[in-house]
């Protein structure tokens, strides 16, 4: 059996030193492992920016996208195959701006895949950019005088758009952050996993420091209840979104698949393609 | 007793002008007739002058005809656009229910007849329609049975009664024309024809039909004039091979996912327009960089922009040719029959998986909306050829140390074994970032290099399509070449008849594969004509200056183009070919 070891290649991330991504990459190994995944078991779709350079880091079938569209190509790859282990990743930039759209229709759709933002709250590769994620005010190269757009709540909208599964990590605590990818993976249809991951070189206001002093664990709290939506609602409402753990989960919402008519039970690709004749003749004769 | 005649059907969209041609036509094909119909319609929904205009022949016919022998119309609007069309001797039939007049000048025969007072008695004032298709067989003296098996594959499931209430409907229409002039116009008898079955489709369903046989089992699509059928059709049938069609949210998921389908191993498919196409272009860079196959359909209809949704055009010849930034292997093809569309489609998916590249598989409206009489599909041409593909772990060598798979091994002719996911010893990892045979990034100069010339290696050679050009060149040293693509196949046909007919020499050349261009098999035609002339659907040329690119040549290659949204007719083939070589140019 793999041990999250297995899941290690040998090349060394271009990421900055303390960088929030090592731990998200750290936490994914320790997941996969844990749930008894081989490597080849696991496609990591990744898309474009710092965390979407994740794909070439862990020891696994791995397709590093366009920006944005890491999760077509996700839902393209589970629906042709859906013994695979799917994970989709990328930068909130990715998610949340150019690939919003297909963050809202894949968590309508809800194709059981797993998708993980590493949320920064700034552009980093391109050099320190504001991002959808950024607070009003905050200055960057792209907004000197600060941002004057307000910052989108990915996990409110992505619950009202009807998600089965909304949690929340941060990068600071490996072991919840693992956790929570181990039922995202567990949970059959879509599962969003937003984590923050600090940029230590482009954001000086959201650092370490700064989500441990605002950050409220849902661990800590017994009377959290995730499977009520209103309650998941009201929590990310009352916090402005500085919360950690499994948000909400719904396990009734059958995935997509499972609803797809006459969708074969295991993967596609391995089937058979010809057409018989006499299925052939049946369709032609439907011309005549 | 003639050979063929010209039939068309118009009123206000959403009054079953469609089906009306459709139930029709079907008869005829039934009886062995060919058939070639186009439709004229307008982008909304309801209301708006449509048509629907049917060639009835007892040859193979692949165009519209020039004029029209029998026109039914529900509305004055109709017969004010379309007699024009009419033949001194046709004959218009229309519903006295808006008192039909024809305009001045106009020397055709008009019926004025209750259609909808007819299907009102009958039951239902909508079975006009088949009162009117009724009259028109009664003109052309064709039996009212051939009508049964149509009606009853349309409305079977409706039950017997509303079958006999149509048949009834039709009978009447016969009825009523019969005491009008006593019997078949003697002008519109028809010859008989063959009785040879035949299939009678639409270029998208051909497409379709041909992912298919191909073994496509998942289409990933948003909807858009006019491809959609493509998807309606694989939505009513993959389930049957457990496939299914994912309606994405817009053009770039679509192709995403399909780059996603195919890199996990199954056949899977977009198709879509002018407008849907321009998104997809940052994808399909993405699949040739990634050396993922994807099969691509783009069904030309007039641009730029939103330009004519429904309406004739051949003008993303460039886009397809030149469309994503930077250079990867990409392969175009033109199918420019129904019966091509079928095997083109099966080709392209062959050719994707071979060369682990896009393919774009190019049609237009009038052979994707056309509906025509095509020969019976071969089921042995079905072939189905996956590549360097390698679906089980079997030989393949253990990785030690986490090395990854080769997937862009440098080989000699440029393509590499690709192994699926999920598939031991074979990980790897694909990346549109410029990368090193295992797939991991590099920028290193010598790595680009290699990688780059490896790629491009692909189609250096040209590729293993069948029938890259058609020739029907029986000249040797011809007066004119005329030279088209996709649906102008038949009418080039019928224009260069006619000039045989008078005498001049002329060898027809379609091209069928745009990319790798087949300079080969072009260039020997066009240095043996004296003028070459191009026929397309565009304003600026870009089949003609696509040839002068490969071939040279420039000065004895002119063109004649048509962007008015409608297809060319015989006639303008004819009169502007003969211009040509009278005055040198059109």
């Amino acid at each position: 059996m793999a041990t999250f070891k297995d899941f290690r290649n040998k090349v060394k991330p271009n990421w900055c030193p303390g960088c929030g991504d090592f731990s998200v990459l750290a936490a994914m190994q320790r997941a996969f492992a844990s749930q008894g995944l081989e490597p080849e078991d696991v496609v990591l779709v990744s898309g474009i920016g710092c965390s979407g350079r994740i794909s070439g880091y862990m020891n696994a079938y791995g397709f590093h996208g366009i920006h944005g569209r890491a999760l077509p190509i996700a839902q393209g790859l589970k629906l042709a195959n859906r013994d695979l282990t799917v994970v989709a990743a990328g930068g909130d930039g990715d998610g949340f701006a150019i690939g919003m759209n297909h963050t809202i229709h894949a968590i309508r759709r809800n194709v059981d895949i797993t998708y993980i933002v590493m949320d920064n709250q700034v552009y980093g590769l391109t050099k320190g950019q504001t991002s959808p994620r950024s607070e009003m005010g905050f200055k960057t190269n792209s907004t000197p005088k600060g941002s004057i757009e307000s910052a989108l709540a990915p996990l409110e909208m992505a619950i009202s758009a009807g998600a089965g599964f909304v949690a929340q990590g941060f990068s600071s605590d490996l072991k919840q952050l693992t956790r929570l990818i181990e039922e995202g993976l567990k949970h059959k249809g879509f599962s969003l996993i937003n984590v923050y991951s600090p940029c230590v070189t482009y954001n000086k206001i959201n650092t370490y420091d700064w989500f441990k002093e605002h950050l409220v664990n849902l661990d800590q709290e017994e009377s959290y209840d995730p499977s009520n939506r209103m309650m998941a609602m009201q929590k990310l409402m009352e916090t402005e979104g500085l919360v950690t753990g499994l948000i909400y989960q719904n396990k009734e919402r059958p995935s997509y698949e499972e609803l797809i008519p006459g969708f074969r039970e295991s993967g596609l690709a391995k089937q058979d393609l010809r057409l018989e004749r006499e299925k052939f003749d049946q369709l032609v004769a439907e011309f005549s | 007793m003639i050979k063929q005649l010209s039939w068309k059907v118009g009123g206000q969209q959403g009054e079953g002008i469609d089906s009306t041609g459709e139930i029709f036509s079907t008869a005829l094909n039934r009886l062995g007739y060919y058939l070639y119909g186009y439709r004229h319609f307008s982008s909304r929904i309801k209301g708006g002058h449509s048509n629907t205009k049917i060639r009835i022949s007892t040859r193979p016919i692949r165009s519209v005809s020039d004029d029209l022998d029998i026109l039914v119309a529900f509305d004055q609007e109709t017969i004010d656009l379309n007699a024009h069309e009419l033949h001194a001797d046709g004959v218009v039939l229309a519903d006295s229910k808006f008192n039909p007049v024809l305009p001045e000048g106009i020397q055709a025969r008009l019926f004025s007849i209750p259609f909808t007072g007819i299907a009102q008695d009958v039951g239902l004032a909508q079975m006009k329609n088949m009162v009117a298709v009724g009259a028109s067989s009664a003109l052309l003296g064709l039996p009212l049975e051939a009508f049964h098996s149509v009606i009853e594959g349309k409305f079977a499931r409706k039950g017997e009664q509303v079958v006999e209430k149509n048949m009834q409907a039709i009978r009447e229409g016969a009825d009523r024309i019969q005491q009008e002039c006593g019997g078949p116009l003697e002008r519109l008898l028809l010859e008989e024809s063959d009785r040879k079955k035949r299939l009678y489709m639409i270029g998208n369903d051909a497409i379709a039909l041909g992912a298919i046989a191909a073994g496509a089992r998942l289409m990933a699509a948003y909807p858009i004039t006019p491809s959609s059928e493509i998807m309606e059709y694989l939505i009513k049938r993959l389930p049957e091979f457990g496939g299914t069609v994912v309606q994405t949210e817009d053009e770039i998921a679509a192709i995403s996912m399909v780059i996603g389908a195919n890199f996990g191993g199954v056949r899977a498919l977009t198709a879509s327009a002018g407008p849907g196409l321009s998104l997809m272009t940052e994808a399909i860079g993405l699949s040739g960089m990634t050396e993922t196959p994807a099969v691509i359909v783009d069904t030309q209809r007039g641009g730029p922009s939103t330009g004519l949704p429904t309406k004739q055009e051949q003008s993303d010849i460039n886009a397809m040719i030149y469309s994503t930034h930077g250079e990867i292997p990409k392969i175009v093809i033109a199918p420019s029959t129904v019966e091509e569309c079928f095997y083109d489609t099966i080709q392209a998916f062959n050719l994707a998986d071979r060369y682990q590249c896009p393919v774009i598989l190019l049609s237009d409206l009038a052979l994707s909306l056309g509906k025509q009489t095509v020969e019976p599909l071969d089921y042995n041409r079905i072939h189905i050829d996956r590549g360097k593909l390698v679906t089980d772990g079997e030989g393949l060598k253990e990785l030690e140390n986490s090395e990854l798979f080769k997937r862009y091994e440098v080989t000699e002719e440029g393509v590499s074994p690709r192994v699926l996911p999920g598939v031991k010893n074979g990980l790897h990892h694909v990346t549109g970032v410029e990368h090193d045979e295992t797939g991991r990034p590099s920028e290193q100069a010598l790595n680009r290099k290699k990688m780059m010339e490896k790629r491009l290696r692909k189609l250096g050679q040209g590729i293993e399509f069948q029938d890259p050009v058609h020739i029907h060149a029986r000249h040797a040293e011809p007066d004119l070449l005329i030279v088209g693509i996709n649906s102008t196949r038949g009418v080039i046909q019928e224009g260069m008849e006619r000039l045989e007919e008078n005498g001049v020499k002329v060898n027809h050349l379609h091209i069928r594969q745009l990319l790798p261009f087949p300079t080969d098999q072009v260039k020997p035609l066009v240095d043996r004509a004296k003028k070459v002339v191009v026929v397309e659907n565009n304003a600026t040329g870009q089949l003609a200056n696509l040839i002068k690119l490969h071939v040279g040549m420039g000065e004895k290659i002119s063109h004649i183009l048509k962007y008015d949204g409608n297809p060319f007719l015989p006639s303008e083939i004819y009169n502007q070919c003969k211009e040509m070589l009278v005055h040198g140019h059109v």
